[in-house]
């Protein structure tokens, strides 16, 4: 490829004097109680937090929920939870998902500073599942909130890098007069259950 | 210089600012709705009790990876290619366009989804893909509108920020059939909804930009709070990212500091809704992430405009400037406005973008919130000093600057000067002193003249005392 070979060397002809990489062990935030913040940053990104102790009372606060009671076509790959009709395995392609109304799946781990919960999307069947739905869950056990992005990206350097996202709260937009609006592609309501 | 270059053509930001400000009402309105994302932006940031430690980080990390872009931009083939995505370089906007053009034509794809994009409005790739019977959608809900009114977006970040929500009702009515006379947010929001999934539905190809390149795993980070990146890469088979090679970063854990910083910097918001993370294709999918030099490599060798690389695309710069918000996007002539693109532009096309680094009150707001640390109105000033080198100032600034260069090099000629104002210019007649050259006195009235010069006063308090 030219392209390439231009590029390469055009760049390390121009390039500036090397100077080092900052060190970034200085920085982060830490919270007193990482949950209660979480919960907080949460709320602030138009989601919502459950608490509960195990799985049967995660069981039994869903089921409380509008978007959980109302739900026809609903895919749940936390086993032990939410009441599942449509397997992922078995749609031939992800178009197929248009029209669930709930997701419930499993996230890695929930950062106390912004909302946010990482979900390894590559172990999807078909990744569309997580910004399809009309509503999700994402359940997470309460030991894996961490307090800062970094603490959450060197969580996640120990494990393989695939597809993984992080999810702060429902889809939203501003594009209209800067009125906010949740639901705008993605999914219209996210809750987040800290489980123990 | 590349034919997108040449299409460029030479915009004038004082006569353009002077058509958005004659709507006084709704150039206020813009002025506070910018002002609005500012001071969301200052709450967002002050929570953050790293925040300084933070930019300087993020500065640290830009400046170093710039120093060593080459070796990182191998690094970050390698790892790509290994984890089964294809990488493409583009030296320029027309071959970044026909190489999108390429995998989608190879594969019969006639329907192309995308979302947010700076890189491909810098190349217009959308007129480019059309005229060869591709079929885009630009999926952001701000894009999408300014698509539907064949607009370029008038911000990076709110790209209708221009538009009044009464103007966007009558657009989807004529376009996508909502009431007529409707304008509530929500309702239009939600019709938006239901047209762009039918869109990511029928798509062919998802085409995104890339918010972050990380050398160290190969993988391309794309942030946004629809979630359309996601439809769009999910439901079609094809994803083509598309990225200027500054995007570069070295490390996994830099990703840390970026996003801490980026969504705090734009809207306020702790972090984007969604921050993807792509490493390969999914199973029976494609990556394909296309590197753009496009003028960038050149900018690398100079010295003094080379920290702009390392811009993020927050769009702080533009929300906190007093020019940007009183004279509007579309008023800088280019794809990137405001402070960042006061010099980005000129770097692109000198003549063309001539008057951009003078719009720009040298206030230094844009460097305070920068998150990367860029040296936004040194580099702005730095510019305005270039284009005078390269005789670009237009004539009337030209002779002025002759004359006051003149008047200042001869004391006696200062004093005869400062004499002749004092005394002439009250007995001119107000038509004369108001006249068409005195930019200044438009909206303003002079001062009235002072008796005695600054020396006269000066002499006579030391005589006194």
């Amino acid at each position: 490829m030219p392209g390439r070979e231009e590029l390469l060397a055009v760049l390390r002809r121009n390039a500036p004097r090397e100077t080092p990489p900052p060190d970034l062990s200085r920085l982060g935030v830490k919270y007193a109680d990482p949950l209660e913040q979480y919960a907080l940053s949460l709320k602030g990104v138009g989601g919502a937090c459950l608490r509960a102790a195990d799985l049967p009372a995660a069981e039994r606060a869903l089921a409380e929920l509008p978007a959980c009671r109302e739900a026809r076509r609903v895919v749940t790959l936390v086993p032990g939870l939410g009441q599942g009709n449509v397997d992922l395995a078995s749609l031939s392609r992800p178009h197929l998902l248009e029209g669930l109304d709930l997701a419930i799946l499993p996230g890695d781990l929930a950062v106390a500073e912004n909302g946010a919960v990482w979900v390894d999307a590559s172990r999807l069947h078909h990744r569309a599942v997580f910004v399809i739905t009309q509503h999700l869950v994402l359940v997470v056990n309460a030991v894996d909130v961490v307090h800062d992005m970094h603490e959450a990206y060197a969580r996640l350097q120990e494990q393989p890098i695939g597809y993984g996202l992080f999810i702060s709260g429902p889809s939203k937009t501003a594009d209209i007069e800067q009125a906010l609006v949740i639901g705008a592609q993605g999914a219209r309501s996210c809750t987040v259950v800290l489980v123990g | 210089m590349n034919p997108t270059d040449r299409a460029e053509h030479a915009v004038d930001h004082a006569a353009a600012a002077a058509r958005f400000v004659a709507d006084d009402a709704r150039a206020h309105w813009h002025d506070q709705a910018l002002w609005w994302v500012r001071k969301k932006r200052d709450v967002a940031s002050s929570a953050v009790p790293d925040w300084e430690l933070l930019r300087d980080a993020a500065a640290g990390i830009k400046a170093h990876t710039l120093s060593r872009l080459a070796a990182y931009l191998e690094q970050f083939e390698q790892q790509a290619t290994s984890r089964g995505a294809q990488v493409h370089f583009a030296r320029d906007a027309a071959e970044h366009n026909a190489i999108v053009h390429r995998i989608l034509s190879e594969r019969g794809i006639t329907k192309l989804v995308k979302s947010k994009s700076m890189l491909t409005e810098e190349c217009h790739l959308n007129p480019y893909l059309e005229a060869r019977g591709v079929t885009v959608t630009d999926t952001d809900l701000g894009e999408r509108i300014v698509q539907l009114r064949h607009e370029p977006p008038s911000h990076i970040v709110l790209p209708a920020i221009h538009l009044k929500k009464e103007e966007i009702g009558e657009l989807f009515h004529a376009e996508l059939g909502t009431e007529k006379g409707a304008s509530d947010p929500k309702y239009l929001t939600e019709a938006a909804r239901g047209h762009l999934r039918q869109r990511f539905l029928e798509a062919g190809a998802g085409l995104t930009g890339v918010n972050f390149a990380v050398a160290e795993t190969g993988g391309v980070v794309v942030c946004t709070n629809e979630g359309n990146a996601d439809m769009g890469t999910t439901l079609p088979p094809v994803h083509i990212a598309c990225m200027g090679v500054e995007k570069l970063i070295p490390r996994w854990q830099d990703l840390a500091v970026f996003t801490r910083l980026l969504a705090r910097s734009a809207t306020g918001q702790p972090v984007t809704t969604y921050t993807t993370h792509f490493h390969g294709p999914r199973p029976g999918g494609e990556l394909h992430i296309v590197v753009v030099d496009n003028g960038r490599s050149r900018q690398l060798a100079d010295p003094t405009f080379r920290r702009s690389l390392s811009c993020i695309r927050c769009g702080a710069c533009m929300n906190t400037c007093p020019v940007f918000r009183r004279s509007g996007g579309y008023s800088y002539g280019w794809i990137v406005p405001g402070p960042i693109g006061s010099i980005l532009a000129p770097g692109r096309d000198a003549a063309a973008h001539r008057s951009l680094p003078f719009a720009s009150s040298l206030c230094g707001s844009c460097t305070d919130v920068c998150p990367v640390r860029i040296d936004l109105h040194h580099e702005i000033l730095a510019w305005r000093q270039e284009i005078v080198r390269r005789g670009l100032l237009p004539w009337p600034k030209r002779a002025a600057m002759k004359v006051l260069a003149v008047v200042l090099r001869f004391t006696w000629l200062y004093r005869l000067a400062g004499w002749l104002a004092r005394r002439v210019v009250p007995l001119l007649p107000r038509g004369l002193v108001y006249g068409r050259f005195n930019g200044w006195g438009k909206q303003r009235e002079l001062p009235p003249m002072p008796r005695e010069s600054f020396r006269d006063a000066y002499r006579r308090h030391r005589a006194r005392t």
